[in-house]
């Protein structure tokens, strides 16, 4: 496979044109279209609802960030997103930022806006008061779990369990 | 989890020559460093030079060099090259026991499956920045400790 990579000074250019600011109601056209364009998937009803969720409320502990490339054309200015929170006590842990949405526009991957997204993001955990960072990454996604592992996080103390609810069980009595 | 000795000198190899790849260095060097075989080692390069990880550089001084690309390269693709992570793993199987044989299958899958997602996900690049920042945590441990005065 042939490998493209970005030239240093490309790279360069790209990071020092880009800001990573809280999203706000303006941006949310753009959050959708670079959701579809990565998932295949519109979704505007659930990207309304994180937003005023993420983006609008408790925003000591809540963060929507966004990167912007100032030169680009308007409406095509979001480069990528990373949303988090702090949570404190489930499954017995101690407060800590949790990263559950992470996104780049596939044409500027390599540029350095994940580095920008997620060092932004670990400053606003760590402002809150939080001094660790976690994530959830579905094993057969060596995109994010390469990137997540380059970026200094290694497995945590949890194992993600599941049971499917298809299976015949016998009737239980409560 | 065990690793054969190959996939660990392999490791070795690779960390030492991909932090500089414009530096080569000799068989000798490595297996020196890490107390190792020089014997083994040299087998250890053959394979990676094969898979075009390593080359060999000829003449006064000469030695391997990296060739690969260590952003790309996961521990997983090294494992590989010696056999570990290559095969599913073989169980007795049991007359009349099949639910036995498949129950303990799938524990083993789960275990498996981590371990790939785990080596998959380390590209060499991450292992030396891993490696570096280990190395500035213990500096910076050392420095904080208080000298003793004699």
């Amino acid at each position: 496979m042939t490998e493209i990579v970005s030239p240093p000074a490309a790279q360069s250019q790209m990071r020092d044109s880009i800001q990573v600011r809280r999203a706000v109601a303006a941006d949310l056209s753009e959050v959708i279209a670079l959701d579809e364009a990565v998932t295949g998937i519109a979704k505007a009803a659930y990207w309304q609802d994180v937003f005023e969720r993420y983006g609008e409320r408790r925003l000591h502990e809540r963060f929507f960030l966004v990167a912007e490339a100032a030169d680009e054309r308007p409406g095509e200015r979001i480069m990528g997103l990373i949303i988090g929170e702090i949570r404190a006590w489930e499954f017995g842990s101690e407060p800590c930022g949790w990263v559950f949405a992470f996104s780049v526009r596939p044409q500027v991957r390599l540029k350095g806006v994940g580095r920008r997204l997620f060092a932004a993001m670990s400053q606003a955990f760590r402002q809150a008061g939080a001094r660790t960072m976690r994530t959830m990454v579905a094993r057969e996604n060596t995109l994010h779990m390469s990137f997540f592992r380059s970026e200094g996080m290694m497995a945590g103390p949890y194992l993600q369990l599941e049971k499917s609810l298809d299976e015949n069980q016998e009737d239980l009595t409560f | 989890m065990k690793l054969q000795m190959a996939s660990q000198l392999a490791f070795y190899a690779l960390l030492e020559l991909a932090k500089e790849p414009d530096k080569q260095l000799s068989v000798a060097e490595i297996a020196d460093r890490y107390g190792v075989s020089p014997h083994h080692l040299a087998k250890v390069m053959h394979v990676l030079g094969r898979a075009n990880l390593v080359r060999s550089v000829r003449g006064v001084g000469g030695g391997y060099q990296f060739s690969g690309n260590a952003r790309r390269t996961t521990l997983l693709d090294v494992v590989q090259l010696f056999g570990d992570f290559s095969e599913k793993p073989k169980l007795i199987t049991a007359n009349g026991g099949r639910e036995k044989v498949e129950a303990l299958g799938e524990v083993l899958k789960e275990i498996d499956d981590i371990a790939r997602a785990t080596l998959g996900s380390i590209t060499l690049s991450t292992m030396i920045n891993l490696i570096e920042r280990r190395r500035r945590q213990s500096h910076g441990r050392s420095e904080a400790r208080p000298s003793v005065s004699a």
